[in-house]
């Protein structure tokens, strides 16, 4: 953070304590802190990247906040905790960066921490029956055993208020009336891309009120790599969004490297720049194929999975896995690149542009397809930087968030490519994006494929590999938005907290927002466009 | 006593490499000798079901990535008759459990297993199913679908290969040709289970644990 902005806040906040260690950030009592959020609101930093809950044993629970601001591009990092383990209460900031009231239900569901204000202070991940908070460092796993019991849906929520007198009072708010007509779709259902779960209250076909459900595939990854060494920890990451497994994998090691201060050797750089976009590639196919078939486009599936077995040739020939590549280290990559992978590249890139064409002749021009997706779940662009709905979304919505050229990593700053931007906000334009990410993506290979330097794909490592004390933040531009990974060492060779800013959870904050109003059936094109993927935001 | 071998169209009997597995489950299944009628019956009904299995669409993580691939251009598994996948489990042959199977799941998928007509079968895909895989460790993961439902088929990997998948599917095939559809052995449950599943009114069990009193609400 540049000392200026470091000024201006110990001006606004004299109580905020500055520590340097890892990125830096600001420490603000809980009681000042809610004053602290509105002016930094006020100030333009109206992008909450993320909110992580931390357990810190002695000193209590807190949250860290990640912010930014959209117009000037400058980064704060603030956390505020409270002593108390019993009923640790905090000043909730979800009436400032809407992202927040899911991330807010999430702590709450890992640390138990109560969000005063917050309106619907529910579980999020885990079922409402679940005894203790699985994040915290004494929790104990055997309360928790499988339970085969159905879940009963609630319809209410509570919120919990600060009396005058310093008392918390729980209050109850009603989700539902009796007399709404509620549908349930999911978790088991094919439009829902995997295991994600609505309960809609309609007014004949319009949905007038969304909640969503979502843990189904809560794996716990987060709690796990608490207990894995920093090589180990690289494992999971490929599994949280499948269809971004290089990029995430990617924003790991960045993330640890940040924090060991390793240089990685330009020609790791190139390739995983050249990996992460083929992975883009392949991720935008699919949603093709995913998008179409959900709105009854059957042969448009076929097409878009037929060329996506193109790119996985490729990546499977370098790295030995199809869709988990497992290949980026710790300072490098796995192994070199395969004899083939310049031509078979270069071969796809010719066999690929044509085949867009293809598709826009085949979906894009189809007269129903544009009915259904024109003018259909207008997301704003105050929404989208609200909600933090990054990636394809926020641009489909004219929000430049793109991390390529926010916070430029790998080779990017060596290439040339344009931000895909539409301002319309709906369906057709997160449609749009993704078509057109396509073409950059293949742009962005075509410029990097015949340069890569010679060297050595992986930088010698200790064996044992500790994170000096700290936290550090290091983020990447994943299939479907901004992929971070917050991660705070206390030295050890286990990471003290890892977390992963999800690219869905956002995503699925804001479809309440979007599918407001819109008849059910656009719920599929909706989500289909949105593009997320469920072990993503479940983690 | 020599049995007779299974064979399916899909795939040479040579060619699979666990045999003798088949061939002992074929030798128990008949043990008490085949009646003659029924027996043939048997044949050409078990020609027909193995060659038409369909599956529920079932997936919850990366594994069902790797099934959709097996369903699409390249793979296509409808070559060998598993034509389409059914959205709903009324409709669905077997289910291939697909991806982690989280605490909070575990419940719904039993309930999807008990919504499927018998005779229905199961195949665990992925070290994730077949038992926790990379996240048996984790608090919030059943460390395998077989704690929770009878597996017939087990397909290893991180994700299985498409080729996999397609062997493994074949294993199912075969599984379901040595079966006998009159014999009873393709229920999972016994008769008098069966009977008793019946007479119980599912609707009327709640559970209690979950509805919260409504004096919890205010403090
Ligand atoms: S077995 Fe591997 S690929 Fe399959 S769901 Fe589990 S983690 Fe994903």
């Amino acid at each position: 953070m540049n000392n200026n902005l470091q000024a201006k806040i110990t001006a606004w906040e004299p109580a905020a304590v500055w520590s340097d260690k890892g990125d830096g950030m600001f420490t603000v009592p809980a009681e000042r802190f809610r004053d602290l959020a509105v002016r930094l609101r006020g100030e333009g930093f109206d992008f909450l990247r993320s909110l992580t809950g931390m357990d810190w044993g002695e000193e209590g629970f807190g949250v860290v906040y990640h912010l930014e601001s959209t117009a000037t591009g400058e980064n704060v990092v603030l956390r505020t905790l409270t002593p108390e383990r019993e009923n640790p209460v905090l000043p909730s900031v979800c009436d400032l960066w809407k992202t927040a009231e899911l991330n807010e239900r999430e702590a709450f569901d890992f640390f138990g921490i109560r969000f005063l204000n917050h309106p619907d202070m529910r579980r999020l991940f885990l079922r409402d029956d679940w005894v203790g908070y699985p994040l915290r460092k004494d929790y104990d796993p055997s309360l928790n055993p499988l339970r085969m019991s159905n879940e009963v849906a609630k319809d209410s929520t509570a919120s919990f208020e600060l009396m005058p007198d310093g008392s918390v009072i729980r209050k109850r708010s009603v989700l539902f009336e009796e007399e709404e007509y509620v549908i349930n779709i999911g978790p088991q259902h094919p439009a829902t891309h995997g295991v994600l779960r609505f309960r809609v209250s309609l007014e004949g076909e319009i949905i007038r009120k969304l909640d969503a459900h979502c843990g189904y595939i809560h794996r716990g990854i987060e709690k796990m790599c608490e207990e894995l060494t920093y090589p180990q920890t690289l494992a999971l990451t490929d599994r949280l969004d499948y269809l971004g497994a290089a990029q995430n994998r990617h924003a790991l090691c960045m993330c640890i490297e940040k924090g060991l201060g390793v240089e990685v050797p330009e020609r790791v750089q190139y390739i995983r720049t050249i990996m992460d976009e083929l992975q883009r590639i392949d991720s935008h196919l699919l949603f093709f194929s995913c998008l179409c078939m959900d709105m009854g486009a059957l042969t448009a599936f076929f097409y878009g999975f037929r060329d996506r077995e193109k790119v996985l040739d490729i990546l499977e020939q370098t790295t030995g896995g199809r869709l988990i590549q497992t290949y980026n280290t710790i300072g490098g990559v796995q192994a070199d690149i395969h004899p083939d992978f310049v031509r078979k590249t270069k071969e796809f890139i010719a066999y690929m542009r044509p085949k867009l064409r293809e598709y826009h002749e085949v979906f894009t021009g189809n007269i129903i397809a544009q009915e259904r997706l024109k003018g259909t779940g207008v997301l704003t662009r105050e929404d989208a930087v609200s909600f933090g709905a990054t990636g394809g979304t926020g641009r489909a919505s004219g929000w430049a968030c793109d991390v390529r050229k926010r916070h430029p990593y790998a080779a990017y700053d060596k290439v040339q490519f344009d931000e895909v931007l539409f301002t319309e906000g709906d369906c057709f334009a997160r449609y749009m994006v993704r078509m057109r990410e396509i073409e950059q993506s293949l742009h962005i290979i075509e410029q990097l494929i015949d340069n890569i330097p010679e060297g050595a794909c992986q930088v010698k490592m200790k064996p044992v590999i500790r994170i000096p004390e700290g936290s550090y933040y290091a983020a990447v531009e994943g299939s479907r938005g901004e992929f971070g990974v917050f991660l705070e060492s206390r030295g050890d060779k286990y990471p003290y907290r890892m977390k992963f800013r999800s690219t869905g959870l956002p995503l699925v904050a804001c479809l309440e927002t979007i599918a407001r109003g819109t008849k059910i059936a656009d719920l599929i094109a909706i989500g289909g466009t949105l593009d997320y993927v469920v072990p993503d935001i479940d983690r | 006593m020599e049995v007779r071998k299974p064979r399916i169209k899909s795939m040479k009997y040579e060619d699979f490499n666990d045999n003798e597995y088949i061939e002992s489950m074929i030798r128990e299944l008949r043990e008490n000798g085949t009646n003659v009628v029924v027996g043939c019956l048997d044949e050409v009904i078990e020609q027909g079901r193995s060659n038409s299995l369909w599956p529920l669409t079932f997936a919850t993580s990366c594994c069902g990535i790797e099934f959709m691939a097996v369903g699409a251009a390249r793979y296509d598994f409808a070559r060998f008759g598993f034509e389409v996948a059914r959205a709903s489990p009324r409709q669905a042959d077997f289910i291939m459990v697909a991806g982690t199977i989280t605490h909070k799941m575990a419940p719904v998928l039993k309930r999807l297993y008990d919504q499927m007509a018998d005779p229905k079968y199961v195949i665990a895909t992925g070290g994730c199913a077949i038992s926790g895989g990379p996240f048996r460790k984790s608090y919030h993961v059943v460390d395998g679908v077989d704690k929770i439902l009878p597996v017939d088929v087990y397909i290893p990997g991180c994700p299985p290969r498409p080729e996999a998948m397609l062997y493994g599917l074949m294993q199912l095939q075969r599984k379901v040709k040595v079966q006998r559809f009159f014999g009873g052995v393709n229920r999972q449950i016994g008769k008098e289970e069966y009977e008793e599943l019946l007479r119980r009114d599912l609707t009327s069990e709640k559970n209690e644990l979950n509805v919260e009193g409504e004096s919890n609400h205010e403090q």
